[in-house]
């Protein structure tokens, strides 16, 4: 169980970090980014720099929070 | 793949090894020091081989995924792990978050060394080795994920790994002949151009991976296609200059308004 727990945790370290922040945003937004391109709602040429902005956004957003603390 | 993004990979393979294998380097010698280096290095040797293994099982198992969902989950992940990267350089710049010294974690790793017990197994002193290994193989896996990622999302892993032996070979080359850690090493700035040269290749192959999604899951183009890169490159520098020069005079932060 201890190894379990450890081995979870190594891997949310490793890729989540210290602020899960900007892992949930980054998932949040690639997963707009989908809907929109699988509906075809939006023409790729607007698409592609959208999605780049709104990952800037969430970085954006996550640095506020980390100066805060 | 144009020569400038083939430059831009060779570049950040090499940077992002450089810096984990610094980290690496001054465990290792931390342990050699004050526990013996035949520990030190058998544990060094144990964990090439587990990364070794990684690679032998992770490496044929990513190839089998198609492209455009590789670009996908792998370009979320390296963007995830880069944009940590940038955001803690972003706070440390800004005087925010502790600067990374090697020096300090040196002299930590001593006192651990020095104040742990003595316990043999296999003839090893097992502390040593266990912390030889693991500082290796845990700094190793970065180095291992990241070339991995960017060889086969670019189509170039000889690029990357290029880019990590040439980083291997200088930090072992001067820990060897300098014997002590590498504090000399600005660090922080490089960990800064890593964490900007993941986020370009992270936001570059996520959003072109996309195009999964997409009827005939075609990958969705950057204006400019690779030429993106040096775009996206800018942009990300643009806005980590902007946030530090905010945080710095406290506009970023209401609590500190």
């Amino acid at each position: 169980m201890r190894f379990v727990r450890g081995f979870g945790r190594f891997w949310y370290d490793f890729v989540v970090g210290d602020d899960w922040r900007i892992a949930a945003g980054v998932v949040l937004v690639l997963a707009a980014g989908a809907v929109l391109v699988a509906t075809d709602a939006v023409s790729h040429g607007v698409l592609v720099p959208l999605v780049g902005a709104a990952i800037v956004g969430v970085v954006g957003v996550s640095i506020v929070q980390g100066a805060r603390r | 793949m144009s020569t400038t993004s083939a430059l831009f990979l060779v570049l950040a393979a090499f940077l992002a090894s450089a810096v984990e294998m610094v980290e690496a380097l001054t465990i290792v010698l931390a342990v050699g020091v004050t526990r013996g280096w035949r520990s030190a290095l058998i544990g060094v040797a144990a964990a090439t081989v587990a990364l070794a293994a990684v690679v032998a099982v992770l490496g044929p198992a990513l190839t089998l995924i198609p492209i455009n969902g590789l670009r996908l989950v792998v370009g979320t992940l390296l963007l995830i792990f880069g944009l940590q990267w940038l955001r803690k350089a972003v706070l440390r710049s800004a005087g925010l978050k502790a600067h990374n010294d090697e020096d300090e974690t040196f002299r930590e790793e001593i006192e651990a060394g020095r104040g742990a017990g003595e316990q043999r197994r296999l003839g090893l002193d097992w502390f040593g080795f266990v912390v030889s290994f693991k500082g290796v193989f845990l700094e190793g896996l970065e180095i291992v994920f990241i070339v991995i990622t960017f060889g086969l999302n670019a189509d170039d892993v000889p690029a990357a790994a290029a880019g990590a032996a040439i980083a291997g070979v200088l930090v072992l080359g001067i820990g060897a002949i300098a014997h002590r850690p590498l504090a000399g090493v600005p660090q922080n700035t490089v960990k800064f151009a890593v964490g900007l040269l993941l986020s370009t290749f992270g936001t570059f192959w996520a959003v072109e991976g996309l195009g999964v999604f997409a009827e005939g899951s075609e990958s969705l183009e950057w204006p400019g296609g690779d030429a993106a890169l040096p775009v996206l490159l800018a942009v990300w520098a643009g806005f980590a200059w902007s946030a530090i020069r905010l945080l710095r005079r406290g506009r970023l932060d209401p609590a500190g308004a």
